[in-house]
């Protein structure tokens, strides 16, 4: 979330889409009532399925599951050719005012971008990018009206976007979308916000970061990114995925959100320079040029006193991210990991607290690749289908037997959230922490236990016996107190990072200045600035300095004060980065730095600094110096041209799912994203419209989490089992009646259960076609109480994934349907 | 005379001490009306199911006394919280019965290869067997020069998946000991998926 939770509560128009709130975050969906009650806000739903967030809604759009781009494009369109836009915000803040590279073009017809080779089925983006001077900065028109200038570019882009290709995309009637469209920019005017919640139902699409990047779009067209009640809100799905993600668990990316080294960053140096963008425009703050403060003081953390300066820090220990034959990099994404588990290519996994047979796209091509294996680790709290997927029920799946998998198992039983301290991090980036209450039962341990004694015993056989490579694993800096039990207030302080040396003013005027210490030997450092890149400074995650400093473990905080009067709960625990509530908050003020919204102030230049919340700009640069409001892109501008980042374009294009019921009607040739990826394992089947003609997604109940809940008694009685919600014309045509068995088969397999036969999804018309939903939820499986049946989701999903990101197409893929 | 409600009211209040059996009740009464939670030690934590982060307040039993061990009792909504301000969904309502749980592992469990069932195994054994298993493979196929003699260190053939589920700390602690320590390129958790 660019805002927060209790920041909802300030907006005039909340955009849920992609996400169902109410049903999925009961509990921050309050902020949403809050607004509708005191500010007489407006909800606009817009989903696949008239849900729990629609039941409350002011307005309700139906759309085909899989067609979001082209609803929001055409929210742009609608915003660009009515003139409800925020031109001057858009001006100062935002990339229109920049000029594109000649030689960039979009083929209408073809669907494909400037750059396009048809045979290799790839991109050359050398023409996705600015016109740059001779200094290497972008040149702009700040009128906007170049033919190359974003702006001019963007207005051609989505003019293609009418209400009536929206609705031979979405399935929606065109008035219905220009009701929805008047609501939604409504808030172009510098005095309304608009805030957008999104979920899951935007990240399982084979497009889902360009999905993202069109509504970072729309909000920035309508001036609501930085402000209170404003921003992009991503609700995620687990107490703590924000944390992890922050924390590095990706194979792509070191803690802080630092891209991995690669095979051709031979030195640090090189690492270094791969990694830190250069400024795109004279003033920008470009704080990513601080890049090797970050990494020097992330691999003092790791390796300790055997980090120095002639070893670059232990640059070499690290693992680098190995180059495929064709010069690009290996995946080792989720998705990627079990594809290379099915071609034998790895031979041992640990999973912690994941259940990938049942949350991983294909069962059946997980269960296969798990056979594959030789050793599999599990640390859980239940018995789940990934610790037990040797067991005859689960392995039949894939026709094999107990007997056939020599994989050995070992399910370790761990201590859950109530018995363990530590900090989640929810998806407002609000640091919490939580103490333990009680011991876990039996023989259970805390998983702090589990890595470290797995670590440490590793550790204890290289220093025995040798090995290969045994210096990382020598020298890994694990200072811990009590070293097979980790204290996680010690981890929590070196995530924050402390001066290893007396640290001085780097920015002193005179030598008296410099020689006094402003940090000493030992002391925790406070902000990002105090760390080095000379290995005095040791800082596990820079992103997360300042939440464990010289004043204390700061996510312990549990201040209700709210001075803001506007739900920013300053000294309520610690919020990511530097304690700033609202993210790229600079826009919420305009030239002068005065607020948009008198009424609504985030921060406002005082004449000598920014106050308000923690400003998200240098705190003493004044309004004129013009140091461009987004200070993390080189450009300093928020970016509506995304220059040569996305597999697939700079602007975000309608592109149909894997499996589609349709061709694009925007352009056939390439109908789905031209940029995807597919697997080649014999798991790795599409369907055909013919054979699979209805549109499937899947989604949660507010009864159940996930595939935990299925263990506990209440949560199984609120909701006992698997369900499809099919609607009443298609139930009808079937011959299906409330309550009937049924099977809904995808070209990977079929899973069975009760019909809901409802009017809460109705057939639509796509592209001249009519055209059938249905939807199913996801919490049960194999174990558990009551009637599990086998009833794993996933079973038809595809592994299909976004080429940016590789999260898998759980939304909008195609099935049949029967009765049983 | 019957008595009217009032008059009943007044008997069974100012009248309790001289009960037809004989004895005091009241203190007998106030006993059982005491909440199970009025003398609980009550804990912070936070909601581990969706990204809202809850505050809840664990309360147990038992905490005070030598050789007891402590035990749930209930869980609420934390009153104090900004965000819920002591409401808690479906789902946080029950969190007493993901502590307290039959179905909860207890102990380890060790499948062999072929095997059909679980066998019970002590940790020592299982850290043991597993650390035994990890070193065979990084030694034998640890990546560290790629094709063109390039220094990668690269361990790809054992993945590593955890995080969502637990606390910062054992995200960072993952990281630190699998990717930097032992050299572990496939580590991921829930946010790709």
């Amino acid at each position: 979330m660019t805002n927060g939770w209790t920041d909802i509560r300030n907006a005039d128009v909340i955009l849920a889409m992609g996400g169902n709130p109410a049903e999925n975050h009961p509990v921050g969906f309050r902020f949403v009532m809050e607004a509708k009650r005191e500010r007489n806000a407006k909800l606009v739903s817009v989903d696949p399925r008239f849900n729990r967030t629609a039941a409350v809604a002011d307005s309700f759009t139906q759309i085909r599951a899989g067609s979001d781009i082209a609803f929001l494009a055409g929210l742009m369109n609608y915003a660009l050719s009515h003139d409800r836009y925020q031109a001057e915000y858009v001006r100062l803040y935002t990339n229109a005012t920049f000029l594109v590279k000649d030689g960039y073009a979009f083929n209408e017809q073809e669907g494909v971008f400037s750059g396009w080779d048809a045979q290799k089925n790839t991109y050359d983006k050398s023409t996705w990018n600015y016109e740059l001077d001779e200094k290497g900065f972008a040149k702009v028109d700040p009128q906007m009206e170049h033919p190359r200038s974003v702006f001019q570019l963007m207005k051609k882009f989505y003019a293609r976007y009418t209400p009536e290709m929206v609705s031979q995309v979405c399935g929606c009637k065109p008035a219905d979308f220009e009701k929805a469209a008047e609501i939604i920019t409504s808030t172009y005017t510098p005095e309304r916000v608009g805030t957008i919640l999104y979920a899951l139902g935007w990240t399982h699409h084979s497009f889902s970061v360009q999905l993202i990047h069109a509504a970072a779009m729309l909000q920035m067209l309508l001036g609501n990114i930085g402000c209170a009640g404003g921003g992009l809100n991503a609700l995620r799905g687990h107490a703590n995925i924000q944390g992890g993600t922050d924390c590095g668990m990706a194979y792509h990316n070191l803690p802080g959100y630092i891209a991995i080294q690669k095979a051709d960053h031979g030195s640090l140096q090189q690492y270094l320079d791969a990694v830190t963008p250069k400024p795109l425009r004279p003033n920008s703050m470009n704080f990513w040029a601080n890049t090797d403060r970050f990494v020097v003081s992330q691999f003092k953390a790791y390796y300790g006193k055997a980090a120095t300066k002639e070893n670059e820090f232990g640059y070499g220990w690290h693992p680098k991210l190995p180059q495929t034959a064709t010069g690009g990099y290996e995946n080792w994404s989720w998705a990627y990991i079990f594809d290379h588990m099915c071609n034998r290519q790895m031979e041992g996994f640990m999973s912690f607290g994941m259940n990938p047979v049942a949350n991983g796209p294909h069962s059946k091509k997980v269960v296969d690749a798990l056979e594959h294996l030789k050793w599999l680790v599990v640390a859980e709290n239940f018995e789940t289908e990934t610790a037990a997927f040797w067991k005859p029920e689960i392995l039949e799946l894939i026709g094999r037997k107990p007997s056939d998998v020599a994989t050995e198992v070992f399910l370790l039983p761990a201590a859950n959230f109530a018995e363990k301290d530590g900090s989640f991090t929810n998806s407002a980036r609000w640091m919490q922490w939580k103490w333990k209450a009680v011991d876990p039962p039996g023989e259970a341990k805390a998983d702090q236990e589990i890595i470290a004694r797995i670590f440490l015993k590793i550790r204890e056989l290289y220093q025995k016996e040798g090995g290969t490579a045994p210096a990382p694993v020598e020298n890994l800096n694990w200072w811990y107190s009590n070293p097979a039990k980790p204290s996680l207030e010690e981890v929590a302080r070196e995530i924050n990072g402390w001066a290893i040396a007396d640290l001085h003013d780097e920015h002193a005027a005179t030598v008296k200045e410099r020689e006094a210490v402003v940090l000493k030997a030992g002391q925790q450092v406070g902000k990002f600035l105090d760390l080095r890149a000379d290995g005095s400074t040791l800082c596990g995650n820079w992103l997360y300095v300042g939440s464990y400093t010289e004043a204390g473990n700061l996510m312990m905080r549990r201040s209700t004060a709210d001075p803001s009067g506007m739900g920013r709960y300053s000294e309520w625990s610690f919020n990511w980065p530097a304690n700033r509530r609202v993210m790229y908050n600079r826009c919420s003020a305009d030239a002068e730095g005065r607020p948009w919204d008198a009424a609504r102030p985030v921060i406002r230049w005082n004449g000598e600094k920014w106050v308000g919340d923690v400003p998200d700009y240098k705190a003493d640069s004044p309004p004129d110096a013009l140091m461009g409001a987004f200070i993390m892109l080189p450009e300093g501008a928020g970016r509506f041209f995304v220059p040569g980042q996305y597999a697939e374009g700079p602007f975000t294009e309608h592109y149909e799912p894997a499996e589609s019921p349709v061709a694009n009607p925007l352009h056939p040739a390439h109908s789905s994203n031209p940029m995807v990826k597919h697997f080649q394992t014999e798991w790795d089947k599409l369907g055909k419209p013919d054979e699979f003609p209805i549109v499937c997604t899947t989604y949660r109940l507010t009864e159940h989490f996930h595939y935990w809940t299925k263990n506990n008694p209440y949560n199984m009685q609120l909701q006992p089992e698997f369900f499809v919600e099919v609607s009443e014309e298609l139930a009808h045509e079937k011959g299906i009646g409330n309550g009937d068995k049924v099977r809904v088969t995808s070209a990977r397999g079929a899973i069975e259960g009760k019909a809901m036969v409802t009017k809460r999804i109705k057939p639509m018309m796509v592209a001249g076609k009519k055209v059938y939903q249905i939807g199913f939820p996801i919490h049960w499986g194999f174990l558990g109480r009551g009637q599990q049946k086998g009833t794993l989701a996933n079973l038809v999903t595809p592994t299909i994934v976004d080429p940016n990101s590789f999260a898998p197409e759980y939304k909008g893929f195609l099935v049949k349907l029967e009765k049983v | 005379m019957t008595p009217t409600r009032r008059s009943f009211l007044k008997l069974g209040t100012g009248a309790a001490a001289a009960s037809a059996l004989g004895f005091d009740l009241t203190p007998a009464y106030a006993q059982a009306r005491e909440l199970k939670i009025a003398r609980t030690t009550e804990t912070r934590s936070t909601c581990p199911y969706c990204s809202v982060s809850c505050g809840v307040i664990i309360h147990t039993l038992g905490d005070k006394s030598k050789n007891v061990r402590p035990a749930v009792v209930h869980v609420e909504g934390d009153p104090d919280h900004p965000i819920n301000q002591g409401s808690l969904c479906p789902k946080g309502v029950t969190l007493k019965q993901d502590i307290i749980n039959d179905r909860r592992l207890t102990h380890v469990r060790y499948r062999a290869p072929g095997s059909d069932h679980w066998e019970e195994k002590p940790w020592d054994w299982a850290i043991d067997r597993i650390a035994h298993l990890f070193k065979e493979t990084r030694d034998r196929t640890l990546r560290q020069l790629d094709a063109q003699g390039r220094t990668i260190n690269a361990l790809t053939s054992i993945g590593v998946i955890g995080g969502c589920t637990d606390a910062n700390e054992n995200n960072y602690l993952l990281v630190k000991a699998f990717r930097a320590g032992l050299g572990v390129i496939p580590l991921e958790q829930q946010a790709r998926i």
